[in-house]
């Protein structure tokens, strides 16, 4: 594996995007960097701006206005970039699956901007930050 | 249940305007108002009674949409709400947002989810629903059919 | 006249977590002007609720928001209890008065490492979330969840709400190890003089201001207006227990700061009261049916007065559901408490309001009518904010 791979797998920097959620998931990430689950020890960095991405974490239920925003955000990031797709709303839809706000799984928004993105999915109403965290690592070990 | 003495003072205040006063559940007040008087009786409830504002209710019922312009008297211990009913299919009514400001982002709620105009609304642009949403269509309405997001 | 830019203040950034869009009109320095464009997080919950049962429905209502996400649900079965003029017994309304200020505490404590971070005071965040955590760990003992408790039902509590007098030890135990992390809290906030200076007669609500944008919550109260359903219509076990009304009259950030910090001692009294009250018996009224009518509920959420209405036409589905939340009416009241500001401290005002964003899916925007320059993300004035108490610090020591 490239060093390029090793550093992304070491050391990855995950930029969070909300494309309308509650707030639990949301919370929960905020979470992982604080002193109990701690995840900066692990290398991980939630990062200001998209283009330090190497993953995204993607929450919410992508509304029809958030659809175009967060393609334009993972257009942004440096490729290759992970997407992990947290909480049971992003991964299908949760309760809201029926909304009439809603547009549709995140994963196809993205893939209509990028037919060969790659996903890892953590379901959850919200996922413990332990899983999460699992999550994140064992994507990341799939690189 | 004891009726709350707000009850006759709200009788007092809104005088003919309001068709009938009831304590209808437990710490729940309601008044029937015509829809020409929601100004009037809004300015009475917010300026003389010095109610708390909370927020307006759209229900969509057969011919026409309820609005329900709910008040809080917290020293009285009970919540208020006029009810008024303007008809389908063009609801409209006088907007409330220049008597109480916090008025405004609920009537540009019930213009995006139910339809009704509030004339002299200071921005009566939509609020929630997304840029590509299509005009004319009101998702709150119980005659609105969605299409299937998954689809 | 000089020239106004438009500050696009998201719609992304990495600690205010949902997505927003606040445009800032500035002239120089200065905030003139801002207005909100919603609907990134609109999700049609109140649609969504009219084809739940009323049982099914809490369930969707605690999605409304995370952080409150035991208030929603109960102002909503509270309506529906008003509806059907039912009695909840008394040992429910003891479990729900428990979580529910469980929440507040940790909803404050989450407000004020937020807070911290956007100052620049980032130990204060990392303490403020590691106390934090022994309260989502109690929520997860008491409900099974850290957040989203599902513990109320229209008539009581669910079943595996209710508390055993071991669970009701570990509370009070629990209870009693928070009391001194949060008083070291509060005492370093309220003592520290650079954030006297940074934080004073900043984003100042005045009470007039106060009562026409109908505020609620710490952010009325934190200007000298003084509401909290808790006490002016009591629900729960709020009327059964002692506890105090926290009000400030300065309408400033530093006077929100004051009145969380202290809700959360009064929370901790009545948590442990209700431990020590809490009565046998039944957690459930047994209520079968909703009969037709209409009422509202509301409840005091760590913002502010959650209000629900709430029609029955008789049958198994709620006809309309009305939510609320108080971030509507509080994040209204940014351009009250933005306006003449400069702009470091933007994002302290706005944080000082303590918007639940998906509570209210607003996001508060400033329409530039000239230029639409995009200058600085609310990245930038995070930094700004942070820049500015750094220069405060190094001018207080020098």
């Amino acid at each position: 594996m490239g060093l390029f791979r090793w550093g992304l797998k070491h050391s990855p920097w995950v930029y969070h995007v909300n494309t309308g959620a509650c707030n639990n998931c949301d919370i929960e990430i905020v979470d992982l960097i604080t002193p109990r689950f701690d995840v900066e020890r692990f290398g991980v960095q939630l990062v200001a701006s998209p283009r330090h991405a190497d993953a995204l974490l993607v929450t919410g239920i992508c509304t029809r206005q958030c659809r175009p925003r967060l393609q334009e955000v993972y257009r942004q990031t440096a490729k290759p970039c992970l997407v992990i797709v947290i909480g049971v709303c992003a991964c299908s839809g949760g309760i809201f699956h029926d909304g009439y706000h809603r547009w549709g799984r995140v994963d196809d928004a993205i893939l209509e901007v990028d037919p060969n993105a790659v996903f890892a999915y953590v379901p959850g109403c919200p996922p413990k930050p332990e899983a999460m965290a699992l999550g994140v690592l064992k994507a990341l070990s799939m690189l | 249940m004891d009726e709350s003495p707000l009850v006759n003072e709200l009788k007092a205040h809104l005088g003919a305007k309001a068709q009938w006063v009831r304590e209808t559940s437990k710490d729940n007040i309601f008044a029937l108002v015509r829809p020409q008087d929601v100004p009037d009786c809004v300015r009475i409830l917010w300026n003389e009674m010095h109610g708390r504002w909370g927020v307006i209710t759209g229900v969509d019922v057969v011919g026409g949409i309820e609005l329900l312009y709910h008040f809080i008297f917290d020293k009285h211990h009970r919540v208020v709400t006029l009810k008024t009913t303007v008809e389908k299919p063009f609801p409209e009514i006088e907007s409330v947002t220049p008597i109480v400001p916090a008025a405004e982002w609920t009537e540009r709620e019930a213009m995006d989810l139910l339809g009704v105009k509030f004339r002299n609304h200071p921005r009566p642009e939509r609020l929630l629903l997304s840029d590509d949403w299509p005009e004319g269509v009101h998702p709150l309405r119980k005659d609105y059919q969605p299409k299937d997001p998954n689809a | 006249m000089s020239k106004r830019t438009m500050i696009p203040v998201g719609p992304y950034h990495p600690l205010q977590e949902e997505a927003e869009f606040f445009q800032l009109h500035v002239e120089g320095e200065t905030v003139v002007d801002m207005d909100v464009r919603l609907s990134y997080n609109h999700r049609g919950i109140e649609k969504l609720i009219e084809s739940k049962t009323f049982d099914q429905a809490p369930f969707a209502a605690e999605r409304v928001c995370g952080i409150c996400s035991a208030s929603h649900p109960l102002a909503f079965v509270q309506a529906v209890e008003s509806i059907s003029n039912c009695q909840v017994p008394e040992r429910a309304l003891y479990l729900r008065t428990i979580v529910n200020e469980l929440e507040r505490i940790h909803s404050h404590m989450l407000w004020l490492g937020l807070a911290g971070h956007f100052i620049g005071y980032n130990t204060v965040f990392m303490w403020a979330w590691r106390y934090r955590e022994p309260v989502l760990d109690l929520l997860e003992i008491v409900t099974g969840s850290r957040i989203n408790y599902a513990n109320v039902k229209v008539g009581g509590v669910r079943p595996d709400a209710d508390l055993t007098p071991k669970k009701l030890a570990i509370i009070d135990k629990y209870m009693d190890d928070l009391k001194g992390p949060v008083e070291m809290l509060t005492k370093a906030v309220l003592d520290d003089p650079i954030l006297h200076l940074r934080l004073k007669n900043v984003g100042v609500l005045t009470k007039e201001a106060a009562r026409k944008c109908a505020v609620v919550g710490p952010t009325a109260r934190a200007s000298g207006v003084d509401i909290d359903t808790r006490r002016d219509h009591p629900y729960a076990a709020y009327d059964r227990v002692e506890w105090k009304v926290i009000t400030q009259e300065t309408g400033d950030v530093f006077g929100k700061a004051v009145v969380r910090l202290l809700e959360v001692a009064e929370s901790i009294k009545i948590v442990r009261q209700g431990v020590r009250q809490i009565p046998g018996g039944p957690i459930d009224a047994g209520l079968k049916e909703i009969p037709p009518g209409e009422a509202c509920g509301h409840v005091e959420a760590p913002r502010g007065e959650t209000f629900h209405y709430v029609r029955s036409t008789g049958n198994n589905y709620p006809y309309r559901h009305k939510i609320r939340a108080p971030s509507y009416v509080n994040v209204a009241s940014f351009k009250a408490s933005c306006i003449g500001q400069p702009i470091a401290d933007v994002c302290i005002t706005l944080a000082a309001v303590d918007p639940c964003y998906s509570c209210t899916e607003r996001m508060a925007v400033v329409v530039d009518a000239g230029t639409k320059q995009k200058t600085l993300t609310f990245n930038d004035l995070v930094r700004l904010s942070q820049e500015k108490t750094r220069s405060m610090m190094r001018n207080f020591k020098g």
